[in-house]
This record gives C-alpha cells, structure tokens and sequence, in this order.
C-alpha cells in the first residue's frame, strides 16, 4: 500500500515519538455512568462524603438531583453541624455538602463551629487534621460572611504542615508515619492553599518559594503514557480507598489549581504538563466505580478553569472517513468538560501513512462552521487514498494573550482511516498444462458478482488464479487477507495465500507437487476466494465453483487426512429408532379346538360320574347322629375348600400365601378328618364284632 | 376252526372275567372306576398335545402328572383296601383313604404350582 503512493517526502525531526491517540472530552456516557452508579437506596445509609462526592458529580455533569437529595441529606447535616462533639471530618463534609446543598442553618452556628476550629488549630498536626481545620474554616467562609474565619498565625500553620514533606516532592500523613504519599501531597498543597487564602497577613516569601520548588519536583516525578498523557502514581495503599493513579493525580491537580487560585504569583508550570494530566484524565474513559469517577469528574472540573492554563482538547467525531461517500475531515475543539473555546483555528500539518516514518506536508488550515462549532476540511489532498493514517494537527489561537491563559499542547496526532471500494477487474482462473504451461481451459471470473465455475484436473496440471485490485484512485492495493480455499467433499480443506505484485495477484497450484498435501484425495472441490481488509468497503468471501481433481490412488504410508469433526447434533442429537426383533410366538392352536377338547377332557368325568350311578353307590355310610355328622360334613368342605385354593393359587395366588393358607385349612382338615374316619372305623369295627 | 375256537375262547374268556369282576366290592369298583377316569382323562391330554404341540410343556405335563399321579395313588388305595390282600389286613380302611386324600392333596399343590 505505501509502495506506488507518490508522497512529498521530507523527514521530519523525531520530536513526535508518541502514538496518535484521540481524547474525547466529557458526554453523555458519563452522564449515565453517574446516574447509574449512584443510586441512593434509602439515602441516610451514605455518608456524607459520598453524598458530597455524588453532589459535586452531578454538580460539574449538569444533572439536577439537588431536590432530590437535599430531603434525607439534609437533616443529618444540620444535626452534624449543631451537635458540639462532631468528629473534624465530619464536620468537614457536612461544610461541603451544605456549601453545595444550601440546607436551613444559620450564622451562629457556624460562628460556633468557627471559633471551636480556631482553638484547635495550634493542637492539629496531623495533616488530615489540618485539612479538615482549614477545609472547614474555609467552606464557613464562603457560606457566610457574617462570621470571621481568617487565622493569626498562618505562618506557623505554613511551616507544621511544610514540615511534613519530603525532599522528593511528596508528603507524609503525620509526623509518626514515615510513608510518603502523593495522595497526601495533593492535600498538603490544598491546605496550604487554604492558609494563604484565610491568612490576615501575607505569607512570607520564602516560605512560598520552597514550596513552588517542592511542586516542580513533585512533577518531577510524574509518569508519562506514550499516547501524551501522564500522572502520578502512588505507592502507598491507604485504607480509604486513596490509591491508584486517578485519585493521586486527582487530588494533585486539586491542591494545584486550588493553590494556583489563592495566589496571584505564577507558579512556572510548563502548560503541557497539565494538558497531559488532561489527557490522562480523559483517556480512562468512564470509569466503572463511583469513587474513581468522582476523581475524574472533579480533577476536570478543577481543570477546566484552573488559572495556571486551561488544556484545550482537540478531538474528531468521526475517524473513519470513507471515500465512497465523499466524507469530509471534521475537527473539533473544546475544554475538557466539553465547553466553549476562544476564537482559534486548526491546521492540518501533517500526514503519515501508518507504519512508515515518511509523512507528506500539507499545512492547510480547516475553515470553521460556526453553526456545528466543527473545523472542516473541504477535501482531503489527493495522495491521501484507502488505508490507515496519522494526522498531525496544530491548534492556532487567535488572540496571543490567549496563549498564556491555554494551553494547546503543539501538535496533535489522531489516526484515521480512509476507507473505500477496492475495485477488482480481470479475475481470471485456468487449467494449464505442467509441462509447458499451455493453457487447456481459461475461464473469466466476475468477482462483484455470482460465479459457478466448473473445472476438472488431474494431477499433472496446474490451477492459476489472476485478479487485479486498484484502489479508488487507481493505485494498487495489499488487503490484509488473500486467500484461495480449495475443500474436499469430505470435509477436508486447504488455504493458500494470493501473492501479490504490484496491481496484479496470482496463484498458482501446482498439483503434482501438492498430492501429498492433499493427501490423495480425489473428487470435487468447492473453491472459494476471500479477499478483505480493514479499509476495504466490499471486503468479499466468495465462492467460485468447484474443481473436479483426479489424483492418483495413495500409496500403504500415505498418510491419512485429519478426522473433520463430527456434526455434534449427529454425535449427540437422538439416534435412529431401534425396532426390536422379538420371538414371534409360538403359535397357538385355534380356541375352538382347544374349547373342543375341554370339552372332551371333561367327558371321562361324566364318565365316572354315571358310572357310579350304575354302580348303585349310596351314602348308607354316612354318619346320622349330628356330631359326626357335622364333622363328616366340615371334612367334606375342607376338601372342597383346598381344592379351591387350589383353584384360586392357579388364578391368582403365590406360593407362599396358598401355603399359609393350607396350612391353616390343613390343620382344621386334619381334624376333622381324624374324627369323621375314627368314627367310621370305630362303627365298622363295631359291626364287625357285631 | 381255529378263528373261531380262539374266538369262542375270547368271549368265554371275558365272560369269566366278567364274571369274576362282578364279584369285586364296590368300594373297589369305585376306585377302578375312578383310576379308568383318570387314565382316560391323560389319553385325552396327549392326544390334544400330539394335534397342537407341546407349546405350554410345563402345562401338559402338569395335566398328565396329575392324572397318573392321582391314578397311581387310587391304585395303592385299592390294594390297602382290598380285604382279600393278606399284607395289609392289620390297617384300617379309613387309614388308607386318610392316605390317599392327603396325598391326592400334595400331589395337587405340586400340580397347580407347575401349571402356570
């Protein structure tokens, strides 16, 4: 893509080493992001430095939730404020939430707390002591005018918390903590913004310039991202949640502007530093936590009119850019909270094609359209085609006195891409001969359109496939993806990359050297073509047609095509129904035979029965007198009764119940029995003797 | 001359066989009666078994069994009964009927358990 692009080359100093990064000033998603995170559930479980931290959030965002809060805030302040044993940090946030809250109180009130504070003032010394004290008297200051805040002996306010620094520009919480914090230098220098604003007197000089010396090297130690952003990470891990880079730039930036605010001396600051922590800042996007987001919100906010200067932000709306739809370079310019800038204009100076250090001067300047407040360029300059640059931009104040009040940050980098329709034309595909490279079959192709091509070879042939592809300019154009896929019938495939030269791209398959690779298998190809890129509008994935390919059989060795995998809904989709061959039955004679021959069988029964009607049996036997006789009927029954247990086992029973069940009428059978055959034999027996 | 010699002696043979039978008690009839009933009763089941097969085996020998069991049992009946049987003359017919009823009992147990 560089080759064949005619620039204006000149080499330019290396002065611009880091990356091209787009910052986006503030918008809605962090307006959401702040509704979002803070949610009060019943409002009186935050507390106050939560509600102060959401107060202020929605303050700086412009989301009015003032009413909303001010009812359950409200009364927990008041009742902070009056109570006269209230902690200094509490006392501290109720002032800030009220500053911003305005809830009912009145002067005496802070006259009482006023004068408390003031006692306390020379016992303090840790510094989050003093910086509740000051903080407080300071918050009382500019809630009311009535009562009068300003300190004796600022000086020596000056110097104890002075004391507490360290030769590399941090500070300590306390004088029993050795630790060092970035976080605590940024309240030390609140604080100490807070002393000189309340002093009766005017602090003494020298005193002030150790301290512009201790902020220059706090700056020295400032981290730096290659994007232009830098900030100050901090070391020790506190309790609180005050750790990491945004809350330790958050809170320098705040002591900086506050102290910057308080004194009307310059404190020598190059602008781009505080540009960069803009940058920082802006360049986390929208923070997932409230706390970090509240950091954020606030150092930006401090920024936006701090008065050492006021970073400006130059940002695109859109970085793609597409040929095809004759998009036009739109800039824009604002304060980091997305406010209005001076009078200014915007230069175009530079354009790099990415990945290569030649760059082509343009140096055009973007007319302004004051209706979208955006700096447009008309058309971009010819040699810019489809690809991936880096624009260099330069932002030019109107007014020079401007220039000691912004800071614009020299040149700016962002990367666009130019996107467009790559044109593909003569796309051909042809059989050719091995040997001497005669063409058998040549067959055009319309790559925008559909196209089934049907070819056949064998394996003393080869595939040559040429297309050309030109930007919308006309110059040749590299696509990040070439590639021509031949797949089996059986699932196997194999890809091959189109190489280019110049406009033209060609591949050649020569199959006799790839029937190993194919692993000899014969039959249909499905080819299919893919070219595509990231600036390229019809990037395409396309298939041409098949390819009949005869090769020859594989050898023992061969080896063996990789298993495709298995289609999961087949491997574990259901199965095919089982039918289950059972025995067929035997097969049962007709029910009428065998109804015929329980017929039959019971003929010999009826047999029997006449014939001991013909025999003349009688029942002269049987006992007349009623106790034999009931037993000689009750042995009659019990037989009746097992044989139709019997019955009834057969029908239904198991074994184990008809036993028990015989054994109790077997029992009684017994019985009965012996007693009816006793007396018959003792009746024989008689007749015998007899 | 000889057919019908042997013919003569046939008839004149169940003629005497006739008539020594007609000589038996009946208790004894009975019981011949009964174990003629029996017999014929599995004859019947084995014929049917021969027209259809012996699908139900556990059936049809249950059916047999139990009619030559129980033809059996009459068979040992008679001869503890029968008065003109030297061997048994001390034991009482009642007992020999307690026997056989008890017995026909058991066999039959047996029998309806392996009808199925």
């Amino acid at each position: 893509m560089a080759r064949g692009l005619r620039f204006l080359v000149l080499i330019l100093s290396v002065a611009s080493i880091c990356d091209a990064a787009t910052f986006n000033p503030i918008s809605d998603s962090h307006r959401s992001a702040a509704l979002e995170l803070f949610t009060p559930t019943d409002g009186s479980l935050k507390s106050l430095e939560e509600t102060f931290e959401a107060l202020r959030t929605f303050e700086v965002l412009g989301i009015d939730k003032k009413s909303e809060i001010k009812g359950y805030t409200c009364p927990t302040v008041v009742d902070t404020l009056w109570s006269p044993s209230s902690a200094l940090k509490d006392l501290f946030q109720a002032l800030r939430v009220n500053g911003v809250l305005k809830c009912e109180l009145n002067d005496e009130v802070f006259a009482g707390i006023a004068s408390r504070l003031k006692d306390n003032v020379k016992d303090a010394n840790s510094l989050l002591d003093l910086h509740y004290l000051i903080g407080s008297l300071k918050l009382i200051k500019g809630q009311t005018a009535e009562v009068d805040v300003h300190l004796e002996d600022a000086d020596g306010i000056f110097r104890a918390i002075k004391a507490l620094s360290q030769s590399d520009g941090r500070w300590r919480f306390s004088s029993n903590n050795p630790e060092s914090s970035t976080y605590a230098a940024g309240i030390a220098l609140e604080t100490l913004a807070g002393v000189v604003a309340l002093a009766s007197h005017d602090i003494d000089q020298s005193l002030m310039d150790t301290l512009k010396q201790d902020i220059l090297k706090l700056f020295d130690g400032i981290e730096r991202y290659d994007d232009g952003s830098c900030y100050f990470d901090e070391k020790l891990v506190d309790a609180q949640g005050n750790w990491g880079p945004v809350s330790a730039s958050s809170s320098i930036v705040r002591g900086l502007t506050s102290f910057a605010t308080s004194t009307p001396e310059s404190l020598n600051l190059p602008g781009d530093r505080i540009l960069c922590l803009a940058k920082f800042f802006l360049g986390i996007g929208v923070p997932g936590n409230f706390k970090d987001l509240y950091h954020q919100i606030d150092a930006l906010a401090s920024l936006e009119n701090n008065r050492i200067s006021i970073p400006l932000i130059l940002s695109l709306p859109s970085s793609v850019l597409s040929v095809t739809r004759k998009d036009q370079l739109k800039v824009r310019v604002n304060t980091v909270l997305g406010s209005a800038v001076p009078p200014l204009s915007v230069k175009l100076m530079q354009i790099f094609t990415s990945g290569s250090k030649d760059a082509s001067i343009i140096d055009q300047e973007l007319k302004f359209d004051p209706e979208t407040k955006l700096h447009v360029l008309d058309a971009l300059p010819e040699n810019v085609d489809v690809g991936k640059y880096t624009f260099t931009f330069e932002i030019l104040l109107h007014d020079p006195e401007h220039k000691k009040i912004y800071a614009t940050g020299g040149r700016t980098k962002v990367s666009v891409y130019v996107t467009g329709v790559v044109n593909i034309d003569q796309a051909e595909i042809a059989i050719l001969d091995s040997d001497l490279g005669n063409v058998e079959t040549k067959k055009r192709l319309d790559l925008t359109g559909e196209n089934t091509i049907a070819l056949s070879a064998n394996h003393l042939q080869k595939l040559r496939l040429t297309f050309q592809l030109t930007t919308p300019f006309g110059r040749a154009f590299k696509p990040h993806q070439a590639f021509l896929r031949l797949r089996h019938e059986s699932g196997v495939e194999h890809i091959f990359l189109v190489r280019s030269s110049g406009k033209n791209f060609e591949i050649t398959l020569d199959f006799l050297g790839l029937v190993e690779k194919f692993f000899y298998l014969s039959g249909r190809y499905d080819i299919q073509l893919t070219v595509g890129d990231s600036v390229m509008e019809n990037s395409f994935l396309q298939p041409l047609g098949y390819l009949d390919l005869d090769l020859p059989d594989a050898p023992e060795k061969a080896a063996r095509p990789p298993p495709q995998p298995v289609d999961s809904s087949s491997k574990y989709g259901p199965r095919a129904e089982i039918t289950h061959i059972f025995r067929s039955p035997d097969k049962r004679p007709p029910t009428e035979l065998s109804f015929a021959f329980l017929g039959l069988v019971l003929l010999p029964l009826g047999g029997f029965l006449i014939g001991l009607l013909l025999l003349r049996v009688n029942l002269r036997n049987f006992p007349s007198s009623t106790l034999p006789a009931f037993f000689a009927i009750s042995f009659h029954i019990g037989i009746a009764a097992v044989l139709s247990l019997y019955v009834v086992f057969w029908l239904k029973l198991d074994l184990f119940t008809t036993l028990k069940a015989l054994g109790i009428l077997g029992i009684s059978l017994m019985f009965t029995g012996h007693r009816t055959l006793s007396y018959l034999a003792s009746t024989s027996a008689k007749l015998k003797s007899a | 001359m000889a057919r019908s010699s042997t013919a003569k002696d046939a008839q004149a043979l169940i003629q005497s066989l006739r008539s020594a039978y007609a000589a038996t008690p009946t208790n004894l009839k009975i019981i011949d009666l009964y174990i003629i009933f029996a017999v014929s009763t599995a004859l019947i089941q084995v014929v049917y078994m021969a027209l259809v097969g012996s699908f139900p085996f556990n059936s049809f020998l249950s059916g047999v069994l139990s009619c030559v069991g129980t033809a059996v049992l009459a068979v040992c009946l008679r001869i503890q009964v029968n008065k003109e049987n030297k061997e048994f003359k001390d034991l009482p017919p009642e007992r020999a009927f307690a026997d056989f009823v008890l017995c026909n009992l058991v066999l039959h147990l047996v029998i309806m358990n392996f009808l199925g």
